[in-house]
Parts: structure tokens; sequence; C-alpha cells
């Protein structure tokens, strides 16, 4: 790397601000490069494609917000709205959950229980995509192995459907709310706690008044993590339910794959702008409460 | 104020006894026996809910109702048409991509750190981007670009570009597609593992030293780094090997697109690769829990693991 050596530019009081040579950016370069021609360049020709259209008349490209429009109508919103109440209600159910498996263990003073756990999470946030899909299908689908023991198709169960997708979606984002949470529940001073209690305070008060307070960035940012993960999933439900189940995901899929009628490719590349609308404002949420979330951490 | 704990790593919530009046004491040992039911009530449900599937996946592979346990599933995976194939196209192209990520992302936050501080928050959007873009959305991205190619250029040699990228025997096109989705996983670790280390005084102490710049790098930054590099290079291979997306709509067969594939003629095979893969998964973690300073390898862990999954193709 080209930048001038600091032992020829004096002490070292002023070296870190010369040290900002002329070249030492160059190093930087390929990566900004790639990131524009791979990243910016596709994400580009999507918003591209998005809304322009070939004019039926002349045949050139024109502006048009017809394929946006036509994105947030019919089966399209439908499976829009379908994502949105899928990540939703497993994002949910998945804070939740992962909240009180998290409080269990930090609670507990196992620490073999502790590194089990997190090392569990840790594996299982990663079990997503095509091998979740098909432990599951083993396990509650048409012959699955519970689905025989238990009796449960009496039970009206039914795996290919929008619960059945929650429940398998709750397998990785339960794990994944355990690992985001755990940190902020042990930033919770024992401190704090004993601080409350000599101070009078009930269990109630302390979560009231103070645990939750603290707690509340990371929550909130749990929650909206899974909520994107569950928004952006698609191996799973594809290789679970196909068609099934709508879900915006596999719309595009269909779409892009030329399953639905020709011309579709366009409304693909605007639902695929709805995701990302969608996604980036999960992100503004995410990210800036993860950075003040992180002030607990340590 | 008879009771404070000296160390905030002690035993979180754990209640100490102290001097203290009879009241208080009293009320704390209802909250110690409370805890404890719905903490095993808790930790219960969980366990059975996790690990059922995984219970049930391996009877479903070995035992089929009528005739027994057999573990053909498994032995038959190495026979399977298209499996050594896929397999290695997946090894492939997570090797080309876990050498070509860190070959973009070291050189530069390196830079950033050491001259040219200023670029920083633009290399971090850049690194963190790919996470507002779901694969999908990628996906149609690239195809529409790639439809360029036929399209407009066929006349221009950046034509033949676009045919080599798409090769089927190695789509170098997934390679740049998966070091997109590898980037804010392999931005964090870095920036972590760089965090950790004193990267100037570092430079300065060896250049004062006499060490040449390629010295510099090789023998004092990247050795320093172990431990963050081998943790980006397991994020990538763990997303490449599981990525499915943008493998299928481009219409690649690397290893989970043939899994699917599979899965239409021989259930019982893809359940079985799918528990392979988790147990590999599993192992692979592991290690790189054990690769980690030892320190508090249950916090590394948890940081390196839950990198992926905000965005690891589902």
């Amino acid at each position: 790397m080209p930048v001038p050596s600091p032992s020829r530019t004096g002490p070292a009081g002023g070296t870190r601000r010369r040290r900002r040579g002329p070249r030492t950016w160059i190093a930087a370069l390929p990566l900004l490069v790639f990131t524009g021609l791979c990243f910016g360049l596709p994400v580009a020709a999507l918003l591209y494609g998005a809304v322009t259209g070939a004019d039926p008349a002349t045949g050139s490209t024109r502006l048009t917000g017809e394929h946006l429009r036509r994105s947030l109508q019919g089966p399209y919103l439908g499976s829009l709205i379908g994502s949105v109440q899928l990540s939703a209600l497993t994002a949910v159910i998945g804070s939740v959950a992962g909240v009180l498996i998290a409080q269990a263990i930090v609670t507990s003073r196992r620490t073999w229980l502790r590194s089990a756990t997190l090392t569990a999470s840790g594996v299982l946030a990663n079990f997503g995509g095509v091998p979740l899909a098909f432990a599951f299908i083993a396990t509650a689908g048409i012959s699955g192995v519970v689905t025989r023991l238990a009796d449960l198709d009496s039970l009206g169960w039914n795996l290919y459907s929008f619960t059945g997708l929650a429940v398998v979606y709750l397998y990785f984002l339960t794990p994944l709310m355990v690992l985001v949470i755990i940190p902020a529940l042990d930033g919770l001073r024992p401190q704090w706690r004993e601080a409350a209690q000599n101070s009078g305070a009930t269990g109630r008060q302390f979560w009231r008044l103070v645990g939750l307070p603290v707690l509340a960035p990371s929550l909130l940012g749990g929650f909206v993590l899974l909520f994107g993960s569950a928004f952006a999933a698609h191996a799973t439900a594809a290789a679970l339910v196909g068609g099934s189940v709508p879900l915006v995901t596999l719309k595009i899929a269909d779409a892009l794959s030329g399953n639905v009628l020709v011309g579709q490719e366009n409304v693909a590349l605007a639902l695929s702008l709805d995701m990302i609308v969608i996604a980036g404002l999960v992100m503004a949420v995410y990210l800036p409460l993860q950075r003040r979330s992180a002030r607990w951490l340590r | 104020m008879a009771a404070m704990t000296p160390t905030a790593q002690a035993a979180p919530a754990g209640p100490r006894p102290a001097p203290e009046k009879a009241p208080v004491r009293r009320q704390r040992l209802r909250q110690r026996r409370r805890p404890r039911v719905w903490r095993g009530l808790v930790l219960g449900l969980a366990g059975l809910y996790f690990l059922v599937p995984l219970l049930a996946s391996v009877v479903f592979t070995v035992h089929t109702p009528g005739r027994g346990v057999s573990f053909e599933a498994y032995t038959g995976i190495l026979g399977a048409e298209g499996f050594t194939d896929s397999l290695l196209l997946s090894l492939g192209l997570a090797a080309a991509t876990i050498a070509l990520v860190l070959l973009l992302a070291v050189p530069a936050l390196v830079a950033v750190r050491l001259g040219a501080p200023r670029l920083r928050p633009v290399v971090e959007v850049m690194c963190m981007l790919p996470l507002v873009v779901p694969p999908i959305a990628l996906v149609t991205g690239i195809t529409t670009v790639l439809r360029w190619g036929p399209e407009h250029l066929s006349r221009t040699p950046l034509y033949q570009t676009f045919m080599a990228v798409q090769d089927e025997n190695f789509p170098l096109v997934l390679v740049l597609a998966y070091t997109v989705l590898a980037l804010p996983f392999v931005y964090r670790s870095l920036d972590a593992g760089l965090r950790a280390i004193d990267v100037p005084t570092l430079v300065e102490a060896a250049r004062n030293c006499g060490a040449s710049w390629a010295y510099v790098i090789l023998r004092v930054i990247l050795p320093n780094l172990r431990t963050a590099l081998a943790g980006a290079a397991f994020l990538t291979l763990a997303l490449v090997l599981g990525e499915f997306t943008i493998a299928a709509l481009l219409g690649y067969q690397p290893f989970a697109v043939w899994i699917v594939t599979v899965s239409g003629a021989q259930a019982r095979m893809s359940v079985a690769v799918s528990v392979l893969s988790l147990l590999i998964t599993w192992a692979l973690l592991l290690l790189l829990s054990r690769a980690g300073n030892g320190t508090r390898p249950a916090k590394s862990t948890a940081t390196v693991a839950a990198a992926p999954s905000s965005s690891k193709d589902r």
C-alpha cells in the first residue's frame, strides 16, 4: 500500500493527520467499484425497469407508473399483505418467545446451559432455507413422524398453510431473538435491581421503570430484525408451500421464471421495489436502534 | 445499601444474601422460587419445539413404517446422481467467493483505518446496503442486467464478458452475487477484528523496524486478524452452501437447489442431506467459537452467528 512511511513524518501526534496520504484510498477503490458494479448496477436496473415500460404504439421506452400500480393491486397486493402479516405475526411471537428463553438463561446460574443455548441458537438461527423446510416436512408434513404419531391430521393441521409456515419460520426467528436480546439482558446490571429493591420497588415496578426502558431499543430492534428476516425469506417457503400461500417472494419468483403471462417481468421488478422500500424502512429503524442499544452491551 | 454486587459479571440477577431485615428476605425467597417454575417451563417447551423436528427428521430418514430401520437414505447419498457435482460446484463457488470478498474488504478496511478515515462512512454504507435488498430483489435486478447482454450488447466485446460470467460449469455471476450478499457480514467481522487491535501503532512500529509494506500487511496485520478472517470465511461458506434463491432463479444447480430437485423422487434422502448439513453447520460453528480468542467464547459465537441470520437466504 503506497502510504508515506510514518517514520519520516515526525512525531506521533502529527502523523495521524499527515498519514492521510494522497493514495491510501486507492486500496478501498476495488471494493467501491465492485459494489457499484455488482450491487449498484442490478439495483439501478431494477429501479429503472420498475418505472419504465415499452410504449405499445411507438415501441420506445417511456416512464410509467403502471407496473408499480399493478404491483399494488389484486393478487400482488394480496401477496404483499400476506408477507407483511406473516412477518409481523412471526416476529411478535418470536420476540416474546426469544425474550422469555433468553431471560430464563440469563437468570439461570448454570453456565453450561447458557453456552449450550447460545451455540444452539447460533446454529438454529442459521438453519434456514431448504434444509429447514425438509426437516419440517419430515416432522409435520403429510407423512411426517409427528403427524402420524399424534394424528395431527384429525386436528386439522396442515403444514402447507399460513399457520404451518409461521411455525416453521419461528424455528429460526426465535433463536435469532435470543442471540439479539441476551447481550441486552446481560446489560441489566444486578446492581440496578438491588438498588431498586433497596429503595422499596416491587419486581413489577423495577421492570416498568428500569428494565423495560433500558431494554426497549434492543426489543424493538430485535423485533424489526425478525420482521425483516421473515419478510425476505424465500427458500423455506418455496421448498415448503410452493404457491399455496400468497407471499411476495413467491410471486416474484413466479413472475421471473415465466410461470405467469409474458410481460410480467416489470411487475416482478416493481414488486421487488416494494420489497426494498419495506426492507429499507425496517433497516432504517433497526440500525440506529442497534447503535443505541450497543451502549448497554459493555 | 447493604448488598451491591461487586462486579457486573457475577451471576446476573442472582439474589445475594446479605445482612438485611426479615421482610426483605421473605420477598427475595418468594422471588427465588417463582422464577424456577417459569424458567423450567419455558426451557422445557423451547427444548421440545427445537428438538422434536431434529429427532423426527432422523427418525424419518432411518425408519420406514412397516419396513423397519435402514440407513439407506444416508448410504445412498454419495452415489446419488448430481450430488458430487452440485456439492463440488457449491464448494468451488464458496472458495471463490471467500477469496474475492476478503481481497476486496481487507485492503479497503485497513486503508480506511490507516489513512483515509473520511472514507469510512462511505465504505460502511457500501458494505451494509446489501442488507436492505432482499436476495430475491437482487436476483430480479441481476436477471434484468443479464438480459441486456443479448439485447443491447451483442456487437460489443462486453457481450463475451456477459457470456463468460454465465458459464454453466462455473457461473461467475453467482460468485459476484454471493460476494455482495456476504459483504455485510464480512464487514462486521473484520471491523470487530480491526477494532480490537491498534492498526496505526502496529504499522508504525513495524515500519520503524524497517519492515516493508508487504511484510507489514502479511506478517503483522493479517495474523492479528486471524480470528476475524476465519469468522468471515466461515460465515461466507455457510451462506454460499445454503443459498437457494439466486442460484435457482438464475437456473444453476448448486447444493441447495439440488436438494430441492432430488426431494421429489427421494424424500428420505433430501431429509437425510438436510440433517447432515445441520450437523456440518454445527461443527463449523463450534470450530469457529473454539478458534475465537477463548476469553469469551460464548459472546463471540453469539455475535458471529447472529450476523448472517439477518439476511441469509431463506
